[in-house]
């Protein structure tokens, strides 16, 4: 029988969601019945000139999340290995190099791409994987090559990467046989930059105490930022979030059962093991209310001009979270502290994510130093179990909650 | 007040019986495949030897990798709590701790409380740890016991680069093949140990005093070495491999039900 209080606890709109999915994969998998063309990008790519284009994009990463999800990480990654690829490189690639090669994965794999769009503001993985995707698959591949912004953006880095954008648009037009229709592309802007804000919004209700969601719960409805941004589809659905978390707030409904202690979440999610870990944390009352990995879809709105996004797009685009200076990610992770009230950091070092682990320990240090707050890290990776020790990850949570 | 604490580690599982502050009996098993069935023997063998029953006893608290099976005990806390508590309890001044296992290895950061701090544990691997060293005392045909003093004997330490058990243990196969003197060899075992431990000590930052726990620091070999890398003596007390099940003893008078 299923508890009551469990029932009231989860978020409804988690049906939505999925329905939106299963269009959203359905729409990319007939793509070449109804005559579309799929673009395979990477999670921070400039997505938005391909809606406008009426491209559907599609997101090797979101399809690692769902591999990793559903146990089938382990079996791409040793396909890989075979295949010669090293065990150190980032699984997500690992999996989707291998997933192309065989006749399965979830939904029966993604649907073949017409071109790649590869932008290398997360890491400088996604280039070399994709050089390998756009020779196995003999399509045209664009890459956006932005620089990492360490301390500032320079007019330098600023120009190199605004001609880059024009000539997207133009590889774009060649690609699809069509021109940009401008007006169209500045919808889309819009929608993009709406879409970020309402994304934002929905991830501030956790400053209440209790949190309506978790982090865990943002891994999930993160999805649709990603896949779908740029569209109504997106906004739409964001406003129905941000709706039923205002009404868990005004019905006092937590995400946790009682919310003792609330911790901040950095890196990407253990997708094997979302949930095994927030019954983890919830056992000893903690609520991981905010991450660093969900905002990385909205930390850089401000450079953007919705009037004007073509062309700031180059600046929003250069300056997301993992693309800068270990210094201002702790500066972000400072803010975050403050700005949800916790009370500890749970640190993923993950395998696969160098751009993202790299700096941690510097990261930690400075915390401690700034807030005196203490830092749990866990050794895993996001989708490849082997590197994912169970006795020791539950002894290491044990211990660090006894501790504060 | 009469309290047991039961520490199920990878390798041995340790109990400890204490009254009021006071050690009343101790026993140490190997853990073996059943981890339940070690903890009530354990159990049993501890109490009936002091001459008592298990009503005697108030308060039980379970602690290592296998304290959840031990279902008679009233609470289970990690051994990082324990090993501080059991530190503590040895020598009150302590502020860092440095475990070595079977199975891991930590490094545990004390407040001037007692209060843990910080801690960092190896990540799951088994270098820099007491299986590392059972795998190659296994590979010198050396009993693991001899291998502090015979490393006493080395006139230098053989240098063994892999980080990796797996890869370790043939390297020191080919130190044997190249006629390296095991001596040598197992002084160049004890400091890639320390190499291992030191730089997590580095990483947490340690504050004297430090005391090492856990059966390996029964090891003067590795104490040794690690006293080098780090640069700071430790502290070793005879009950060293005891600390984790002393500490769940004395949690156990501390946070009566
Ligand atoms: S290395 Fe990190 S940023 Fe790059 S593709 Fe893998 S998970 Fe993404």
């Amino acid at each position: 029988m299923a508890d009551p209080d469990q029932e009231r606890r989860k978020i409804k709109s988690v049906r939505k969601m999925k329905e939106i999915m299963t269009h959203y994969y359905i729409a990319a998998k007939t793509a070449g019945e109804t005559g579309k063309k799929i673009a395979w990008i990477t999670s921070g790519g400039p997505v938005e000139p391909l809606i406008a284009l009426d491209v559907i994009p599609v997101y090797p990463e979101n399809y690692g999340a769902m591999i990793g999800a559903s146990h089938m990480g382990v079996d791409l990654c040793e396909k890989a290995e075979a295949m010669g690829y090293s065990r150190d490189l980032c699984s997500y690639a690992r999996a989707d190099i291998a997933c192309s090669t065989v006749d399965g994965g979830p939904i029966g794999g993604l649907p073949r791409p017409d071109m790649l769009i590869c932008c290398n503001n997360i890491c400088g993985t996604v280039l070399k994987w994709y050089e390998v995707q756009a020779r196995f698959y003999q399509v045209p591949l664009f890459i956006l090559d932005t620089p990492v912004c360490h301390t500032g953006f320079s007019t330098e880095v600023h120009n190199y990467v605004k001609r880059q954008v024009e000539e997207y648009i133009l590889f774009l037009g060649q690609v699809c046989g069509k021109r940009l229709d401008l007006e169209k592309m500045a919808e889309v802007g819009r929608l993009s930059i709406e879409g970020q804000r309402l994304w934002q919004l929905v991830l501030d209700t956790t400053v209440h105490k209790p949190a309506p969601m978790s982090a865990f719960d943002a891994f999930f409805h993160l999805a649709l930022i990603v896949t779908l941004r740029g569209t109504q589809t997106a906004i739409g659905y964001y406003q129905e979030l941000l709706e039923e978390m205002h009404t868990r707030i005004r019905e006092g409904i937590g995400a946790v059962p009682q919310e003792k202690y609330r911790l901040l979440w950095d890196n990407l999610p253990v997708w094997y093991r979302t949930r095994w870990l927030s019954e983890k944390f919830a056992a000893h009352g903690a609520c991981l209310v905010a991450d660093t990995y969900t905002s990385a879809w909205c930390g850089s709105m401000k450079y953007i001009d919705p009037a004007y996004f073509i062309n700031t797009m180059a600046e929003g685009y250069s300056r997301i979270y993992l693309n800068i200076g270990v210094d201002q990610m702790a500066e972000q992770v400072i803010a975050m502290i403050d700005k949800y009230d916790v009370q500890g950091m749970v640190m993923h070092s993950n395998r696969s994510c160098k751009p993202y682990s790299f700096g941690q320990y510097d990261i930690r240090r400075i915390i401690q130093e700034r807030r005196g707050l203490p830092t749990l890290v866990l050794e895993a990776d996001m989708v490849d179990e082997r590197s994912f020790s169970e006795a020791q990850i539950e002894t290491r949570i044990d211990a660090f909650m006894e501790m504060i | 007040m009469i309290t047991v604490g039961i520490d199920i580690g990878s390798i041995t599982a340790k109990a400890a019986v204490m009254q009021d502050g006071k050690i009343l009996a101790v026993r140490i098993l190997r853990t073996g495949y059943h981890a339940r069935n070690t903890g009530d023997l354990l159990f049993e063998g501890i109490v009936s030897g002091l001459g008592m029953n298990p009503s005697h006893i108030q308060r039980i608290v379970a602690t290592g990798y296998g304290r959840k099976s031990i279902t008679f005990a009233d609470q289970a806390v990690t051994e990082i709590t324990c090993h501080a508590a059991g530190a503590r309890y040895m020598n009150p001044e302590i502020r860092s701790v440095i475990d070595i296992g079977g199975q891991d290895s930590k490094v545990i950061l004390l407040d001037d409380t007692g209060r843990v701090k910080d801690f960092v544990m190896n990540d799951k691997c088994a270098a820099g740890t007491g299986r590392f060293l059972e795998v190659m005392a296994r590979a010198l045909e050396v009993d693991i016991s001899e291998f502090g003093s015979l490393a006493f004997a080395a006139d230098h330490s053989a240098s063994i680069s892999s980080l990796c058990t797996v890869f370790a243990e043939s390297e020191v196969i080919s130190l044997i093949a190249k006629g390296e003197s095991r001596e040598n060899i197992i002084a160049g075992i004890h400091d890639s140990v320390a190499a291992r431990v030191s730089a997590m000590a580095g990483r947490i930052g340690w504050i004297p005093p430090i005391m090492m726990t856990g059966g390996v620091a029964h090891n003067c070999g590795v104490v040794r070495s690690l006293e080098k890398k780090i640069g700071h003596s430790l502290k070793v007390t005879p009950n060293a491999q005891l600390t984790g099940a002393i500490g769940a003893a004395m949690i156990a008078m501390f946070t009566r039900g």
